[in-house]
């Protein structure tokens, strides 16, 4: 579903600021793949997320989503594909437009509505509006016509999440989407994930730093560091696989500890 | 009575044709989140254009020229901003001051336009009947026609689906990269449908004034934003076609206070420092409003013998 062939950015290059933020990212997700990706402090998991979104072009290498090169597609056209919740729960969604304004946003990423310009929200479309929300189990169907900015940081990820999946994209980018968020939202955000992540067989890829969630979700685990992926396990080897192994193998590979201040190990 | 009927109806002329330039405003500030300060320069060149199309005897012509005009400078300074990366407020600047050369070329290399004695939109409506009454309100039931039609395209126009793109722009930038939306695309398209209303107001005025100057439209921008702070001070945020009435309103309650001003004799050299004092009390009304909540809660407790 996604191959990245030897991605490398520097930022700044040749100046103090120097920074080589992906070093030779080499990674291909199958199908259905479930990724979660963990790493210390500036390894390069958001920025990652970025190559492939396409907020930045690489230096090298190349993207391959679906068997399309998409390498120097425009970061607006890519997202008709992709579906991507940042940790901010206020990034996703218009604070000044209402619940069913912001779907119909969303709604527009299919190819039905992609030159409809004029197009209203039909009643056909309010129904289905209706429908996806009640699914979220938070009442927001019948606030439809209220402004998001008066939903709370979890309703509204839950509702971000809902956007960027409702037309199910190619591949889902999850950049922390419930560290921001109250232990019982996050668990009930990341509830909505994982059904909606299997009900549609999503390709998804999403970064945490709670090490016990990077090995209970999803199908495999990756671990970077400085700009590489210097981990990746699946399959049995995961399936036994505890925190401490886990932490045990980084500290191998990398020789030194995983460094990261907001690491979750239980 | 401190206003006559009279002066209360070019108020309210005025107030039409300037709510145009505040809806204008309310596209490119409120929505779009953009200072587009080219606005002073669009609304002469709406009536530089539609003056010279009227002269040249096409009075229906004059509107949609006018507007098709200010599409024109709209997407000029979009294209700086979008494509060449030029900074918004930076944008307007330079568009504005390239218009006035065009502004002047379109008048013909002179600085004021006479339309006396030409057949305008205006004039022929006046023209439609002899009732006193008609032609004494004529100007202004045309106007308000226009407003009108002007306020529900717009009002429809943003529930549309590139109606909410455009206003997801302005709202959350970070959500348009993340989506589907080229912010590029929606920006030129709300610049361009924006001046195209600074353009039709300037034409109007035009047609009224039946005649134009090469700096009237000078100030322009002030007096709008001035108008739109005024309606979405009293009418709030809250849907579209609400603000749009609130965009109007404020046009018109400007014009009324300036009306007042008038009658009561301020010299016309202050009217600048008055227009100033609109605007700053409409900015500070919600700030003062709140000022006197927490007062008034800070004698209440004092009354009830609480120590604060």
């Amino acid at each position: 579903m996604l191959k990245l062939n030897d991605i490398a950015k520097t930022f700044n290059p040749g100046t103090v600021n120097e920074k080589k933020a992906l070093d030779g990212v080499k990674l291909h997700l199958a199908p259905g793949d479930f990724v979660t990706v963990v790493g210390s402090n500036g390894a390069g998991k958001s920025t990652l997320f970025h190559a492939i979104a396409g907020v930045f072009f690489p230096d090298r290498g190349s993207i391959v989503l679906d068997g399309e090169e998409i390498t120097f597609k425009p970061e607006y056209q890519r997202s008709r594909q992709l579906g991507r919740l940042f940790q901010d729960p206020m990034k996703g969604t218009a604070p000044h437009m209402t619940i069913e304004e912001n779907l119909a946003l969303a709604y527009l990423r299919t190819a039905k509505h992609q030159h409809a310009y004029f197009s209203r929200t039909g009643k056909a479309d309010r129904a289905f509006f209706r429908d996806q929300l009640a699914r979220l189990d938070m009442g927001l169907e019948d606030r439809m016509k209220q402004p998001v900015g008066l939903l709370s940081g979890g309703q509204r990820q839950a509702l971000t999440l809902l956007m960027s999946t409702m037309v199910p994209p190619k591949i889902l980018l999850l950049d922390e989407h419930t560290a921001a968020l109250d232990p019982g939202t996050a668990e009930k955000v990341l509830k909505i994930t994982r059904e909606v992540v299997a009900e549609h067989k999503i390709t998804t890829m999403m970064v945490t730093h709670n090490m016990h969630q990077a090995l209970e979700l999803g199908s495999r685990t990756l671990m970077m560091d400085s700009g590489r992926i210097v981990l990746d396990v699946q399959g049995e080897e995961r399936k036994n696989m505890t925190v401490n192994d886990l932490l045990e193998r980084f500290k191998a590979r990398v020789g030194e500890d995983l460094d990261n201040d907001r690491i979750l190990l239980s | 009575m401190l206003l006559s009927v009279e002066t209360l109806r070019t108020a309210l002329e005025m107030g039409a044709i300037y709510s145009l330039v505040a809806l204008a405003l309310f596209i490119s500030f409120s929505i779009l989140n953009i200072a587009d300060l080219s606005t002073d320069g669009c609304y002469t060149l709406g009536f530089a254009v539609g003056a010279i199309v009227t002269l040249a005897g096409h009075p229906f012509l004059a509107l949609p020229a006018a507007m098709l005009a200010g599409v024109l400078s709209g997407f000029v300074t979009a294209f700086l901003q979008t494509k060449l990366g030029v900074e918004s407020i930076l944008a307007g600047i330079i568009v504005n001051t390239g218009l006035y050369t065009v502004n002047l070329a379109v008048m013909g290399w002179s600085s004021n336009l006479s339309i006396f004695g030409t057949d305008t939109l205006l004039s022929l409506a006046k023209g439609l009947s002899e009732n006193t009454a008609w032609t004494r309100w004529s100007t202004l039931i045309v106007l308000g026609v226009i407003l009108t039609a002007v306020a529900v395209v717009t009002a429809l126009f943003f529930r549309t689906r590139l109606g909410l793109s455009i206003r997801a722009t302005g709202d959350n930038a970070d959500m348009v990269r993340a989506s589907s939306i080229n912010p590029a695309f929606t920006i030129t398209v709300g610049l361009c449908v924006a001046n195209s209303l600074t353009g039709l107001a300037g034409c109007l005025t035009g047609l009224v004034n039946k005649s134009c100057d090469i700096n009237l439209g000078t100030g322009m921008v002030t007096v709008a934003l001035a108008s739109l702070i005024i309606g979405e001070t009293m009418f709030g945020r809250f849907s579209i076609g609400l603000r749009i009435v609130g965009v109007i309103a404020g046009s018109c309650i400007y014009r009324i206070i300036i009306a007042v001003a008038l009658a009561a004799n301020v010299p016309t050299e202050c009217f600048k420092l008055v227009s100033a004092l609109i605007v700053a009390v409409a900015i500070a009304m919600p700030q003062g409003r709140k000022l006197i909540a927490l007062q008034r809660q800070k004698l209440a407790r004092r009354k009830e013998g609480a120590p604060c």
